[in-house]
């Protein structure tokens, strides 16, 4: 059977369970399709054995009966994850060669429903871009071309949207912080959900900011968010803020009906420039849910411009924390020393060397701003902002919204290297709608709904109110539906 | 807020990366525009407001103080630039 690769999880689970194919045919097309597509730069450590390893042992559970949804779906894993004895390097030079001696709870949640594992995807070093440029492996590259330039699949997940959007893998984990599941979901026209924050396990998820960091799934179809994000969560004793709730069938709350649902359209989401192409994007999604039934409301939620500016000082002052670690001693690279050098030298050097410049840029503003004297002015002073903006969807949910309704993305994706000179704070700005959820914890999705003039995807993003993933996922199934977004990028790769 | 060439030296060393002379300047630039940025921050009213600790209203979960793991010093050390004789290998420390 050709094409296997482009199969949804649902349709491969089917296929398997009624055994028209098994997991390793599955598996095999999958890693043609990856080794025919280095041009994407996605896979950046590929582990065909343990692949096939694993799809023979899937076609046996399957033969026996009683698998689990994701056994036998093939799937790829970001680099941020610590996979057992497979390089797990954040895209950092300064964890060259690192093989953990344990698999993050995520991964090792998936295994055990039997997904399995095609390689390791490429990503923003340590999480922070949101381009996928500034990674020690090189650029990912978006599968959609318009013309000469190669254009960037978002980040930080970059690998990972590139991947599910080329048809590589069924779909892939991805972790978001600031936006870094949602906005390259949105720029390779594929499902991207960030669950509410504790709904998965950090465990072994190399960290960046850790009270935003948030694991979820990247999938093609908002049926395989659902089917993957029930297999990636759990209660998990080693993460001290994963949640103690049991997790629901997420697939069988996708009726696709919202009659009487209150979606809320925030009006400060509606910004100066914004592409007009945007703006009637999410018009045309705001009538698609009311015309499915939903009940449309203007909301505000007034501290939404300041959201940007909070994120940029809690996430590097989270970072320079978590980023300590890489010191040389451990584990990863060490700088050769001069003569005399002392193990204040080896830090420097080795830091120095390791880390890209927008990581060490992002460390050294969470040095300052946690630094004695500037502490109160800007890291207190961002945590009571944050504070405030999640008081603003408190107030919002209070007054029954089920669900929010935003632009995923200020514009569609961008040629790698048109960035390259522009201010860091520019490549910001293209949090700038996903930024909020991360701060107030909350579930939030990436749909597409659409194709730019030039005929890139863009995506809507729906909000939601903290645990109900399963309600939010059904009002993204009815947007789905009603978008009916199927374009495809045609393969040059 | 700006940051000066001697505020970026220090903030480099306090983050333990090491930043040629020549390369101080335009650090301190960039760093200056991203504190202007967050200077956003300053426009919003936050008095009587609590700094966000946790997003959402758990309690930390407590457990025993007690040994949930351990014996294996291989492992621990498998991955490290430089491990002698069971530790970890640096250059000296003390004089």
């Amino acid at each position: 059977m050709a094409d296997l690769s482009k199969l949804t999880i649902a349709d491969a689970r089917d296929k398997l369970r009624a055994g028209d194919v098994s997991a390793v045919e599955l598996t095999k097309d999958c890693l043609a399709e990856i080794e025919a597509a280095d041009a994407l730069g996605a896979f950046v450590h590929k582990t065909p054995e343990i692949a096939l390893e694993r799809a023979a042992a899937a076609d046996a559970r399957i033969k026996a009966g009683d698998a689990p949804a994701m056994c036998g779906i093939p799937i790829g894993i970001k680099d941020l994850f610590c996979t057992k004895g497979v390089e797990s390097q954040a895209a950092s030079a300064i964890l060259e060669g690192f093989k953990p001696e344990y698999e993050s709870t995520v991964s090792q949640n998936l295994a055990d429903a039997g997904a399995v594992m095609l390689g390791k995807l490429n990503m923003d070093e340590f999480a922070m871009g949101s381009s996928n440029e500034t990674s020690t492996y090189g650029n990912a590259v978006n599968p959609w071309k318009i013309d000469d330039r190669e254009l960037t699949p978002g980040g930080s997940s970059g690998g990972s949207a590139s991947a599910v959007a080329a048809d590589l893998c069924l779909a892939a984990t991805g972790t978001d912080t600031g936006g870094s599941i949602r906005q390259p979901a949105a720029f390779t026209g594929i499902v991207g959900l960030k669950p509410t924050y504790g709904r998965c396990s950090r465990w072994g998820v190399v960290a960046f900011a850790s009270s935003l960091d948030q694991a979820g799934p990247m999938t093609k179809t908002v049926r395989d968010a659902a089917i993957m994000m029930e297999s990636m969560a759990s209660h998990d004793p080693k993460d001290s803020t994963s949640a103690e709730l049991a997790v629901p069938n997420f697939e069988a709350m996708l009726t696709g009906d919202i009659k009487g649902k209150k979606i809320g359209i925030p009006k400060e989401y509606r910004m100066d420039g914004m592409p007009e192409e945007i703006e009637q994007l999410w018009a045309d999604g705001t009538a698609m849910l009311k015309d499915a039934g939903a009940e449309i409301v203007d909301i505000s939620l007034p501290h939404t411009k300041y959201a940007l500016p909070a994120y940029y000082v809690i996430a590097p002052a989270e970072a320079s924390s978590n980023l300590a670690r890489y010191d040389g001693v451990r584990y990863g690279h060490r700088a050769k020393l001069a003569a005399g050098d002392g193990i204040v030298e080896m830090y420097e050097k080795t830091r120095a060397e390791g880390f890209g410049p927008e990581v060490q840029r992002r460390v050294m503003i969470g040095t300052y701003v946690l630094s004695a004297g500037f502490y109160d002015a800007y890291y207190n002073r961002a945590r009571k902002v944050r504070a405030l903006i999640k008081k603003d969807f408190d107030d919002v949910f209070a007054a029954d919204v089920d669900a929010i309704l935003t632009p995923a993305t200020p514009s569609a994706a961008f040629g790698l290297g048109e960035m390259k000179d522009a201010d860091p704070v520019q490549m910001y700005l293209n949090d700038v709608f996903t930024v909020t959820v991360n701060l107030a914890g909350l579930p939030g999705i990436s749909v597409p709904a659409g194709l730019d003039k030039q005929g890139l995807p863009l995506g809507l993003q729906l909000i939601g109110r903290p645990w109900e993933e399963g309600d939010l996922l059904n009002t993204a199934y009815a947007l789905e539906s009603a978008a009916g977004f199927v374009s495809k990028p045609s393969k040059w790769w | 807020m700006s940051i000066d060439i001697d505020t970026a030296r220090k903030v480099a060393h306090l983050a333990r990366i090491a930043v040629d002379e020549s390369d101080l300047p335009a650090l301190a630039g960039e760093l200056s525009n991203i504190l202007t940025f967050m200077e956003q921050l300053n426009e919003v009213d936050v008095e009587g407001v609590e700094p966000m600790t946790s997003v959402t209203p758990m309690r930390l979960k407590r457990r025993e103080d007690v040994v949930t793991d351990g014996n294996y010093q291989d492992k621990i050390l498998s991955n490290a630039p430089d491990a002698r004789e069971g530790f970890f290998a640096v250059p000296k420390v003390v004089e």
